[in-house]
């Protein structure tokens, strides 16, 4: 949910709209925002699941420290998406485990 | 690889204590580099809303995220080079190992400041690590900062200052937060700020501690009890609420890699956080050249940040071969304004925690 109005910071201000891909399906995000923000604005909650035991997982410190956020962003595995800013048709999946390398050609 | 860098002074963070001590070392005339891995300087204070106390020296009724612009605006006007999205991941003698916009790379310096700030701890309980629960600080990010209400139902673990900041900003974004839990049998932090949550109605439970968090993939509720006089959870005390955010205010742990990995001598420091480097009156470590400020060097506040941060840059400048023409008295007064603000009962015990460890230092140096 996105804080649209705030007593102190005032009314949400202004920005450009990108479209970043999750997991096949279309959500706006506002420009410059980390992956993070964007997906929390949407509603979703796990970002990925663990390697051995497939436990859900999501944002944990925000700053980039803890790597429980990681998420595979245009095939590449493991991006802290709180500290990674979108870009305009990004693909993002949410990660299984230790997520899969693309092949090395 | 890309070219070397190659300058005076190098800050390593960009919040408080980094951009104060770049503001000194530069006004003291060294040609100053500041990296920070994030895309915007200004570090934590950015997402201060909230309105500093104290006197006016220390900002007192200013809101961090002003104080924020106004220390980069202050070093950009001064021709301190900020480089963000520049993360150091190693220190090499004098030397600096970055990775800057994707690209790796060396900064090599006369002398480096580490400011690199803190992180927020974690507390173990079944299901704890559920989507949903996250630190205070990263529900304070993404909040003031992102303009993202992280959850709508939220309970809050820890009444120190920032667990209370928190369920205010909560508030203040629209959220609902059912309560406060403090395993002691006290609020920790300020008791303006326990006053505003109260007048808000949000109860503060002292004594209490979360049994368990549980639900199906991410957070739906969390059980907490009341504890007896030995720390145990009292049978039928326990109560149940469901919500969708839990926040973590359980303290901070200084940032420290870079400086172990440069082979400063450490002591453990409880009421410092944990692990902190030994350091002079002047911030300087146990590895001559190399000097840490702000919660990296024991976690406290932005105000201590920023008078620490100007006692680092002023000896770091100093170290690179400027000294700033009034340089003892600089330092004096901000040794003043640190030490008028780690007074009270608030303050005693942190100034007490850097007497010892700044004896500490003397002692290693005496033995040299």
């Amino acid at each position: 949910m996105r804080v649209e109005e705030h007593p102190i910071l005032g009314p949400l201000p202004k920005t450009e709209t990108v479209w970043i891909e999750v997991d096949g399906k279309k959500i706006p995000a506002r420009a410059g925002e980390p992956i993070a923000a964007a997906l929390l604005a949407a509603g979703i909650r796990v970002f990925r699941t663990t390697h051995r035991r497939g436990e859900p997982r999501g944002p944990f410190c925000a700053v980039g420290r803890c790597t429980d956020c990681v998420m595979t962003v245009d095939g590449v595995p493991n991006v802290r998406t709180c500290v990674t800013p979108v870009r305009e048709g990004m693909k993002i999946e949410t990660q299984r485990g230790l997520g899969r390398w693309p092949e090395l050609k | 690889m890309a070219g070397a860098e190659v300058t005076e002074v190098a800050v390593v963070g960009g919040g408080p204590a980094g951009l104060s001590a770049a503001l000194a070392a530069r006004q003291a005339g060294a040609k100053v580099i500041v990296v920070d891995e994030n895309a915007a300087p200004g570090g934590q204070l950015r997402k201060q809303i909230h309105k500093f106390f104290g006197s006016k020296e220390h900002h007192a009724g200013r809101r961090g995220f002003r104080i924020a612009e106004e220390l980069v605006a202050a070093c950009r006007e001064q021709g301190v080079e900020l480089w963000t999205d520049t993360l150091a991941y190693g220190i090499f003698d004098h030397t600096l190992g970055i990775v800057r916009g994707g690209t790796a790379s060396t900064l090599a310096a006369r002398s480096i400041v580490l400011a690199t700030g803190a992180s927020e701890n974690a507390l173990a309980f079944p299901g704890c690590t559920l989507p949903g629960v996250m630190g205070a600080g990263a529900a304070q990010t993404f909040i003031n900062l992102h303009r993202v209400l992280p959850g709508r139902r939220a309970l809050i673990v820890g009444a120190g200052n920032v667990g209370l900041i928190i369920t205010y900003q909560l508030l203040q974004a629209g959220a609902e937060v059912l309560g406060v839990v403090e395993a002691a049998p006290r609020i920790g932090g300020y008791a303006v700020h326990a006053a505003k949550i109260r007048r808000a109605g949000v109860p503060i439970y002292t004594r209490h501690t979360v049994l368990n968090a549980a639900g199906h993939g991410e957070l739906e509720e969390v059980t907490i009890a009341a504890l007896d006089e030995n720390g145990w959870p009292i049978a039928g005390s326990e109560r149940t609420f469901a919500i969708d955010l839990l926040c973590l205010a359980v303290g901070l742990t200084p940032l420290t890699e870079l400086a172990w990995q440069a082979g400063c001598l450490f002591e453990y420091c409880g009421p410092l956080g944990g692990h902190v480097p030994l350091h002079s009156e002047d911030m300087e470590t146990t590895v001559p050249g190399l000097f840490v400020a702000g919660d990296m060097a024991g976690v406290e506040e932005a105000s201590t940040a920023l008078e620490e941060g100007r006692l680092a840059g002023l000896a770091a400048a100093a170290y690179a071969g400027y000294r700033s023409p009034n340089l003892e008295e600089e330092k004096a007064a901000a040794r003043e304004r640190l030490q008028a603000l780690r007074s009270g009962p608030f303050g005693e015990g942190r100034y007490l925690a850097h007497e010892e460890i700044v004896r500490r230092w003397l002692k290693w140096r005496d033995a040299r």
